[in-house]
């Protein structure tokens, strides 16, 4: 198992610390509110597509350092990128996330947001790593609301019981 | 010195926690690397090495099924099971074995009430009255009746300190109140409430009343003569025993009264297709096999907890939580959920600025093991206005050591998350 301290490295606390893209967002055209009601995890993202890609996008809301870190990167890493693009980093994350994309062998996109790699042997935390991800995928195909307990959620797991 | 002290340094005199630890073998495993320092009790507790031995005896030499056979294997694994019945009939001073239901646990007794009772007693209208406490076990079976029935659900309110409002608890009351469900203890803040007066409040007008025991009966001596209730119920796990395994305990006059939650074998005395004609109690709700070998681990983890002795037990988890509260309470940017006077070994906390998911994965990093998240008592977190908790919950088997090691990962994650 990896050491849980290499999740927690400096750039992921920096970006707890300072998320980045935080706030509303007054002329998004796509938005999608992603919740874990498990952890209560909470976010809302919202974006402005033009001709195809990433205009502006910007989170807000109520979750863990992992989540927020996740939301925050993930802003900085979107913008710019064209629909087809966000879509390639959303599966490639979720799929580091999980343990099906083996970053360090495999070729991938996802360059910095490696650090989240270690979550993969935290399962009740992956969840929390790839909401925004989910939520994004949501915004860009302008679905309200994502969550993680959907019976769509490939990852799909109770976080715990009393 | 006191009369409490004095009475916890007697009590202490014939403790020795390490003789207890040795009793528990996963207490000696290393989790990244560093000793287990297990404090969600709360969740469950962990299993001692007699209770392990007699599931293996039975497995290895009683197991057949029970109340069927004629055989020496299914009459002796009968009797193995009739005699933890009695234990936990003993153990909650219950005034007849027969009192004893056997359930999977505390969500399947209070399962068992709301339909055995509930459906049959409880119509449009009428009134259940629940607590801001309450797990949600004790609240999502009533909102099905109510659901159902078009019954209602009134609540409870809390103070700040996390304890009960008895003057507003009365005031519910009226002529459509027709049943009571109140937490002995509540598991995501240890405040243990005056269910005894409170019964008596609801008796005096002619309302039955369920006791939620999970976070109670592993802390407690308890007494359902004393208390009075019409229900009890708690689940084995969280004392020691196995999983699958937990009791109702039933006034005989009401089970006798209520309606069977499951139908099918051991529960009848007759069937035809015109006609079944119901078992006497406690059989009428135990359809099927149940899980022998669990009822009778947790008879084993009844008799290992009696003999330590559940007020030896009581006053060295009250040491472990004042010791423990005290230190955390030293800590800048702590804060205590739960400061109720009359609190059973539950230490909920938040960290200012940092999630408890995050708090329990970096004390996990260091051994610890404790429960974060919202505790099945989301009314709860909705009153102190948190999405979560970290909670630290204390067994019999933990040291003062530990408490240590707990505030010393608290400070720790502050310092990870500066």
């Amino acid at each position: 198992m990896a050491d849980p301290k290499a999740l927690y490295q400096e750039v992921i606390l920096d970006h707890n610390r300072k998320p980045r893209n935080y706030g509303a967002l007054a002329d998004a055209n796509h938005k999608a509110e992603g919740h874990n009601p498990l952890c209560g995890d909470h976010i809302t993202l919202a974006l402005r597509l033009d001709d195809d890609r990433v205009g502006v996008i910007a989170f807000e809301g109520e979750s863990c350092a992992i989540c927020k870190a996740s939301a925050s990167m993930l802003t900085t890493n979107v913008k710019g990128k064209t629909r087809d693009e966000a879509e390639v980093l959303i599966r490639e994350f979720r799929d580091m996330a999980t343990g099906q994309l083996d970053t360090a062998t495999a070729a991938h996109h996802l360059g910095r947001l490696t650090v989240f790699s270690g979550v993969r042997d935290l399962p009740t935390r992956v969840k929390c790593a790839i909401l925004p991800w989910h939520t994004l995928h949501a915004a860009l195909n302008s679905a309200g609301e994502t969550s993680t307990e959907s019976d769509q959620d490939p990852m799909h797991a109770p976080i715990g019981d009393a | 010195m006191n009369s409490t002290s004095a009475k916890r340094a007697v009590a202490k005199s014939a403790f020795n926690v390490d003789t207890i630890r040795a009793d528990f073998p996963i207490l000696d495993l290393k989790v990244a690397g560093k000793p287990l320092v297990y404090l969600d009790n709360a969740a469950s507790s962990q299993m001692p090495q007699p209770v392990i031995d007699r599931l293996v005896r039975y497995q290895k030499e009683q197991h057949a099924n029970i109340h069927r056979g004629v055989h020496y294997l299914s009459e002796t694994a009968t009797a193995a099971f009739e005699e933890a019945r009695g234990k936990l009939a003993r153990f909650v001073n219950a005034r007849e074995e027969r009192e004893v239901i056997f359930t999977s646990g505390t969500t399947e007794s209070i399962n068992l009430v709301m339909h055995g009772y509930g459906r049959k007693f409880i119509g449009a209208g009428d009134e259940i009255i629940l607590t801001t406490l309450e797990h949600h076990s004790n609240i999502v079976p009533w909102q099905m009746l109510a659901g159902e029935k078009g019954a209602k659900i009134r609540v409870v309110p809390i103070s700040d300190s996390g304890e009960l409002l008895v003057d507003e608890y009365e005031k519910l009351f009226n002529e459509r109140t027709k049943f009571v469900g109140l937490s002995h203890v509540s598991n995501a803040l240890g405040t243990v409430n005056p269910v005894k007066g409170m019964t008596a409040f609801a008796h005096a007008r002619g309302v039955p009343v369920l006791l939620d025991g999970a976070q109670a009966a592993p802390h407690l001596a308890i007494d359902v003569q004393d208390l009075d209730c019409d229900f009890y119920a708690f689940s084995g796990h969280k004392l020691c025993g196995p999983t699958g395994i937990g009791m109702l305990y039933g006034k005989a006059a009401q089970l006798e009264r209520m309606q069977p939650f499951k139908g099918g074998g051991d529960m009848i005395l007759s069937v035809t297709f015109e006609k079944t004609t119901y078992n006497t109690i406690p059989h009428k709700f135990e359809a099927g096999t149940p899980p022998t070998a669990a009822a009778i681990g947790l008879g084993a983890a009844i008799d290992y907890l009696s003999n330590i002795g559940m007020d030896t037990i009581a006053s060295h988890e009250l040491e472990l939580l004042d010791y423990a509260t005290a230190q955390v309470n030293n800590l800048p940017g702590v804060r205590i959920l739960g400061t109720a006077e009359h609190k059973a070994a539950v230490l909920s906390f938040v960290i200012a600025g940092v999630h408890p998911h995050d708090v329990g994965t970096l004390l996990n990093q260091d051994g610890i093991a404790v429960r974060t998240g919202h505790h099945c008592a989301q009314p709860v977190m909705q009153r102190f206005k948190v999405p979560a908790t970290s909670r630290a919950s204390f067994a019999f088997y933990n040291t003062m050591a530990e408490v240590d090691t707990l505030v010393a990962g608290i400070r720790n994650v502050q310092k990870v998350f500066a």
